[in-house]
């Protein structure tokens, strides 16, 4: 009998963390992720040693999770766009402190206070800091519910094997959508006892912090993150190639707004025979360029579909180098186009 | 026979003089000497009047002053 | 002849960077005495502020965890929920506490958290060069109210100590200064008292300490020290402001 179970992509994501170690929950409400923050709030009180707030702010969130992270719990944090913004202090200092941590994002209409309707705004705050400083965070952008289960339990893997911040990107609408899930099995912990503080007990005492006030040793700390961020871009990068074998025209498309194009894809192939494929990027950090780069030699039209102005594309046109023909197809503010239109923007690109 | 007597570091005295202010008998005064950091650290005389009451030790911030006492 | 005043062990010996006269190195001495005398260095967590302590951890000798500015208690929140049989205390200066980190200051008093805030306060910010901070007093003068705090137009001091009285959360607030001797050996007592209580689970409690600032009042020590007692203690009254004695059994 498996253990599959069908439920609430927010909910999945709790399930997943609970199942992964976590011990450490501080959020704050915001639609389109508050089943999430309640289903911590119910479940995180049940596990031993588990430890649930309901902080005052996103800010007061992001900062119990640095102290709960250095003191040797895995912990994590949620919110939607306007409070990932408050959250980019916390994260910065994660980063430079070098402690591992899972913060989600589950976007929804912007800028400002927007609305609570799924989008993909996000993409430049993610992946270009967005918080102060030389650093980077892993982004890993799920698709369904059951990626939303298996990336966040990847996440806290990740964050522990190179001590640093992991992004779930997600959005409103695999948020809220119900689909069927199993549980993967938690991997043991992979994380340096040395790295905790607990208490000096009878040694040296240590201490963490990101002021380095001389030039040079913080220049030196800065590459030292780099030298980490290289070996992550070499090991991490995931994607998903969809019909791209014999495509004329590949869309570049992530998270939810993959599910529309493969929904899109599927009809034109069905219907009008047309040739068309999807890449899916998986980690938006490390952006996967090779595997675009390498379809390029023998593809060159793209169409990158984002449900926002067009932040990815800009990370698609560096990987391409010029070469190639990138058009753009979005819809910000909360709008969720359907495959049918979408598969109608794609038939004027593709018989241009 | 001396009951106490205390030990300035000159070194870490930066002058702020809450010694002199704190000790009941006036035993600490200011100098002209310098020290390396550019201030002119505080001595104590030389006597049998010390009680090593360490009020002097416990108001100095840096910790300057060390006190030894007759048990 | 015995020794009968040193350096406490918990204290590295790194010189002190802080200015002549400067309450935080009595403070910080008086910190490590009491843990020493506790026998608590090897369970005892820090969390330094963003101010002229932020290298605090360069001499307590018990792991510290650096904080963002202001979000003291938020990260010392984590820390002790993760470690709740730690001694973990918050060090943060007026800015830190009463200003940007108003909000964290508030809540983790209203959940009582069990965590000891030491708050020094010295009525401006000292580390960026003395701008007005919500302590700062009626008229003095700070290089961001040139003409002396206006009531009207910069409000008023803020009293932290019995705003969070107000906080169920709150079980143990005194209010010291480090002026004097007689003040000194009674803040060394205080913070005695609000470790104690945190050992016991007594909620949260703080002392704050009214420390001299002569480089930023433009005074010398001597007459920062007075001006404390004569000035701003009329502001910031020196005592218990509240103590319900939660957890405190065996408490001095």
């Amino acid at each position: 009998m498996s253990d599959k179970v069908l439920i609430q992509g927010n909910w999945a994501i709790g399930e997943a963390a609970i199942r992964a170690g976590c011990r450490f929950y501080a959020g704050y409400p915001i639609t389109p992720q508050n089943e999430l923050t309640e289903y911590m709030a119910e479940n995180m009180r049940r596990v031993e040693g588990g430890t649930f707030i309901q902080a005052e702010s996103e800010i007061a969130a992001v900062n119990m999770v640095l102290g709960a992270s250095a003191a040797g719990a895995r912990a994590m944090t949620s919110s939607s766009s306007p409070g990932i913004s408050l959250k980019q202090e916390g994260i910065s200092a994660l980063a430079a402190d070098e402690l591992p941590a899972v913060i989600v994002n589950m976007m929804r209409g912007g800028p400002g206070l927007g609305n609570i309707l799924p989008s993909q705004g996000d993409y430049f705050q993610a992946t270009r800091g967005g918080g102060h400083g030389d650093y980077r965070t892993i982004v890993l952008a799920p698709a369904s519910a059951q990626e939303l289960a298996d990336l966040t339990m990847d996440a806290f893997d990740l964050a522990d094997i190179y001590c640093n911040p992991v992004m779930i990107l997600g959005d409103g609408m695999t948020g809220q959508m119900m689909e069927p899930v199993s549980f993967g099995k938690p991997r043991p912990r992979r994380y340096n006892e040395k790295y905790v503080l607990k208490g000096a007990g009878e040694g040296k005492s240590k201490f963490v912090r990101a002021l380095i006030l001389d030039a040079l040793r913080m220049e030196e700390h800065n590459w030292k993150l780099v030298r980490k961020y290289k070996v992550i871009e070499q090991n991490e990068v995931r994607f998903e190639t969809y019909k791209t074998g014999n495509a004329r025209l590949v869309i570049i498309a992530y998270g939810i707004a993959a599910r529309i194009a493969k929904g899109a894809i599927n009809r034109l192939r069905d219907s009008g025979g047309m040739k068309v494929g999807l890449i899916r990027p998986i980690t938006l950090w490390p952006f996967p360029a090779q595997i675009i780069r390498d379809t390029a030699e023998r593809i060159d039209r793209f169409l990158v579909f984002e449900m926002s102005t067009g932040q990815m594309i800009e990370d698609v046109k560096l990987a391409l180098g010029g070469r190639g023909h990138v058009s753009f197809y979005g819809r910000p503010g909360g709008v969720v186009p359907t495959p049918a239109e979408l598969a109608k923007a794609i038939v004027q690109e593709y018989q241009r | 026979m001396a009951k106490a007597r205390i030990v300035i570091d000159r070194e870490l005295c930066k002058e702020c003089h809450l010694c002199i202010q704190a000790c009941k008998k006036s035993l600490i005064f200011a100098t002209i000497d310098l020290n390396s950091k550019g201030y002119h650290p505080v001595v104590c005389k030389d006597n049998e009047e010390c009680t090593g009451c360490t009020l002097c030790a416990i108001s100095c911030p840096e910790m300057a002053i060390e006190v030894y006492r007759e048990r | 002849m015995k020794k009968v005043f040193s350096r406490p062990k918990s204290l590295k010996s790194t010189p002190f960077h802080y200015c002549a006269g400067c309450g935080h190195s009595i403070i910080h001495r008086v910190i490590c005495e009491v843990i020493d005398e506790m026998g608590i260095r090897g369970i005892t967590i820090g969390v330094p502020p963003a101010g002229c302590a932020v290298v605090a951890y360069n001499y307590f000798d018990v792991d510290m965890l650096e904080a963002p500015h202001g979000r003291g208690c938020a990260v010392a929140t984590g820390i002790k929920r993760t470690l709740p049989d730690r001694v973990v205390f918050s060090y943060q200066g007026d800015g830190d506490l009463a200003a940007i980190g108003t909000a964290e200051t508030f809540h983790a008093a209203n959940r009582g958290e069990n965590i000891t805030v030491l708050f020094i306060n010295n009525a401006v910010y000292g580390m960026t060069g003395g701008q007005m901070a919500p302590t700062t007093l009626l008229g003095m003068t700070s290089t961001t109210t040139p003409p002396g705090r206006n009531a009207v137009l910069d409000g008023h001091p803020v009293r932290m100590s019995e705003i969070l009285a107000n906080l169920e959360g709150a079980t143990y607030i005194e209010r010291v200064a480090v002026n004097s001797a007689p003040n000194i050996l009674r803040a060394k007592r205080a913070v005695k008292k609000a470790f104690q209580y945190q050992m016991k689970g007594g909620g949260f409690n703080m002392i704050e300490v009214l420390s001299q600032c002569p480089t930023n009042w433009k005074m010398n020590t001597v007459d920062a020290c007075r001006w404390v007692d004569e000035v701003m203690s009329k502001t910031f009254p020196i005592g218990v402001i509240k103590d319900t004695g939660r957890g405190h059994k065996d408490a001095d």
